[in-house]
């Protein structure tokens, strides 16, 4: 399913980047794509997943830019 | 502004102030004593302005993030205190600090305005319910339910008016400035505003499947698409940083050891190195580039889906049109009326002919009844009788009448007249007399010529005409716009045969660009490397099929979108080119110790700052 998350007061579009990376290693996350401009994070995941995997989300966001909330659309 | 920017200029303000306090003291004071307090103070601004970039670098040294710009910045300032260089330091950390600030600042700016370009989404919908108009989200109004809209609201969701009419504002959908009128009857789109009177309509889509959300959803995504030129970017900086980072490691140990050059100074200038070592002016401004790009087109009416389609868009080398519906109107219309025999005026042609027609339901039945004013009287008519593949004839107070093609004419044997025109001609006898022809056919659009024109202006290079029409016809419609090369009644399988043949005859780094109506050439606008769907308003299928989306039914927003796309390459081939270019002089200079930290700094954030001014221009659009 897919899935989007505002991420709020993304500042760094490098950091951005890494993110998009990131998650889309995460296991059942079959896409993930960050929009540094609209600051948007959409990702496409096993529907079985997609509850657990917030969490770990806003683990690795936090990881690069401590600032940013991470919101579920 | 965010409070968080505010917070930061803040404490930036506020440290510069002490740092100048420094400078002060320094100047005046000269003893051992005052030595100490100079540096205090330093100390003091330093940590009120670059605070925060410390507590980052030591948090994402936690993290095994070494080669971020927090930490980076950390070293380099950190390291000018050591080689004693306490004024620049501060300095260098301030003018980062004022730099990120700006940046920041630009950022937002170029969000809200994107954001601005994606306000077409209806906060509410009145929805009646029980005789009583109720305020729910659009989300919550079901098919088929009617929605009341006052003057002024923006149309929640599409459907058909059931009541009233009035004038509709379509900007923020097709660029057009010009007002549509709706009636009763008459299907609108959501995302349009009402201007004049109170509408009631009965919904036909859900909110999810209507053509707001359907836009938006587009636009949003369209950043998601990459465009070479971004992936160029990705790629260059996940090389760069080490790079440059490597450089600095070298030129601060193999001078003094190899050279015998002074510590001090080597460290000095492989700090510099570490100011410029982040790519952050491409990172951010690239991608803004294309953003301002797609927006700009969008608020001409062009729906672009994707960065890489914007990218390709000005390598467009062949561009293959559909010719009904994307040339030409699509509807048929009586163009000419030419009575042939002495006595008999346009008006009787054209009323005879509405009248034995009139039982048809053939669209050129109902081009000839949108001319003919008259009422039609069919009391007067009698035995009517379908000539197949020739026409009709029937009894028309009184006298026998037929009306049909040249056919019908010679088998009657008439001797029509030889128009000469493209269209469909029909022919008008009564008592065994030729009366004359009227002529319908398919207008050509208003602007259909001047684009033709201008894409050869533009520079391309092969304009191909494709048709399921007759010969005939697409050779004369051709004729009229400048086009050499006209294929004409195809199939649909033609036509993707055809593009596939012309893909093959170009070469890979030039594009082939399909426009069409969207409605029935959906696999040639997947083929093509750019399919291009006109008349997208409330046309589901064009929206899914192509790649680029035209509101508006003019071709001429085809350059439009050739313009826009070419514009943006520009802006980021100067960015590019800037950027890079700055970085490496400054490199350069550094490493002979021509230029100093201040440099380095403004090679890092004020060539970032610039590349997004810079960026913001693809949003504007001629």
């Amino acid at each position: 399913m897919k899935k989007t998350y505002l991420l709020e007061d993304l500042d760094c579009a490098h950091c951005a980047e890494k993110m998009e990376k990131e998650v889309g290693k995460l296991e059942g996350v079959s896409d993930s794509r960050v929009t540094f401009l609209t600051q948007k994070l959409v990702i496409e995941v096993e529907d079985d997943k997609a509850d657990k995997i917030t969490k770990e989300i806003k683990k690795i966001v936090k990881k690069f830019e401590p600032d940013v909330e991470v919101v579920e659309k | 502004m965010s409070k968080k920017l505010k917070k930061r200029i803040q404490r930036t303000a506020t440290g510069a102030v002490v740092y100048l306090v420094g400078i002060f003291c320094s100047l005046f004071l000269s003893d051992h004593f005052s030595n100490i307090l100079v540096l205090a103070v330093y100390l003091a601004a330093y940590v009120i302005i670059g605070g925060d970039v410390v507590k980052k670098a030591i948090k994402n040294l936690g993290n095994r993030r070494i080669l971020d710009e927090n930490f980076l910045m950390t070293i380099a300032t950190i390291g000018a205190f050591f080689v004693g260089e306490y004024q620049e330091g501060v300095a260098v950390m301030l003018f980062y600090q004022v730099g990120e600030c700006f940046q920041s600042y630009a950022v937002n700016r170029s969000r809200k305005s994107i954001a601005a370009l994606m306000d077409i989404r209806p906060d509410y919908a009145n929805v009646l319910r029980k005789g009583q108009a109720e305020e729910v989200t659009p989300e919550e109004v079901e098919v088929g339910e009617t929605i009341l809209i006052k003057p002024g609201e923006r149309i929640p969701l599409d459907g058909i008016v059931t009541k009233g009419s009035s004038i509709l504002d379509t900007r923020a959908l097709t660029g057009e400035s010009l007002p549509r009128d709706v009636a009763e009857g008459e299907a609108i789109a959501s995302g349009c505003v009402n201007l004049s009177g109170v509408l009631e309509v009965q919904t036909t889509k859900r909110f999810q499947e209507s053509t707001v959300a359907r836009i938006l959803d587009l636009v949003e995504n369209a950043g998601s698409k990459k465009a070479e030129a971004e992936h160029f970017i990705t790629k260059f900086s996940r090389y760069y940083t080490p790079f440059v980072v490597c450089c600095a490691v070298l030129l601060s140990l193999l001078p003094p050891l190899l050279l015998g050059g002074s510590w001090t100074e080597w460290i000095y200038r492989a700090l510099s190195f570490l100011v410029i070592s982040c790519p952050c002016a491409l990172v951010i401004s690239i991608p803004l580039s294309f953003f301002g790009g797609l927006g700009g087109a969008g608020k001409e009416g062009i729906l672009i889906k994707g960065s890489n389609y914007l990218e390709a868009l000005a390598a467009t080398q062949t561009v293959v049109m559909d010719k009904t519906g994307t040339l030409t109107q699509g509807i048929f219309r009586v163009t000419k009326i030419c009575p042939q025999r002495e006595g008999i005026t346009s008006e009787e042609l054209l009323e005879i002919a509405a009248c034995v027609e009139g039982c048809s339901n053939h669209p050129v039945s109902k081009s000839l009844h949108q001319v003919c004013d008259k009422e039609v009287d069919r009391t007067r008519l009698q035995n009517v009788e379908e000539l197949a593949g020739q026409g009709m004839s029937a009894i028309l107070a009184g006298r026998k009448v037929y009306v049909g093609n040249g056919r019908l004419m010679k088998h009657l044997g008439l001797q029509p007249t030889e128009a000469g025109e493209v269209g469909t001609i029909v022919h008008i006898s009564r008592e065994g007399e030729y009366l004359g022809y009227i002529l319908i056919a398919d207008e050509i659009k208003s602007d259909a010529k001047s684009a033709v024109e201008q894409l050869k202006a533009v520079g391309i290079q092969k304009i191909v005409m494709l048709t399921g029409d007759r010969k005939e016809v697409a050779e004369q419609v051709a004729k009229q716009l400048g086009i050499h090369q006209v294929y004409a009644e195809l199939l649909p399988e033609d036509k993707v045969r055809l593009v596939e043949q012309l893909l093959k005859e170009k070469t890979q780094e030039k594009k082939l660009v399909f426009v069409g109506d969207g409605m029935n050439d959906a696999p040639v606008l997947a083929r093509a490397d750019i399919g291009i769907a006109m008349g997208g308003l409330g046309c589901d299928a064009a929206i899914e099929a192509a790649d680029v989306v035209i509101m508006t039914d003019e071709p001429s927003k085809i350059i439009k979108a050739i313009q826009i796309s070419k514009k943006t390459l520009t802006i980021v081939k100067q960015n590019i080119v800037f950027a890079i270019g700055i970085k490496l002089l400054i490199l350069l200079l550094a490493a002979l110790g021509a230029a100093g930290m201040w440099a380095a700094v403004f090679a890092d954030v004020g060539v970032a700052v610039i590349a997004i001014l810079n960026a913001m221009r693809a949003m504007k659009v001629r």
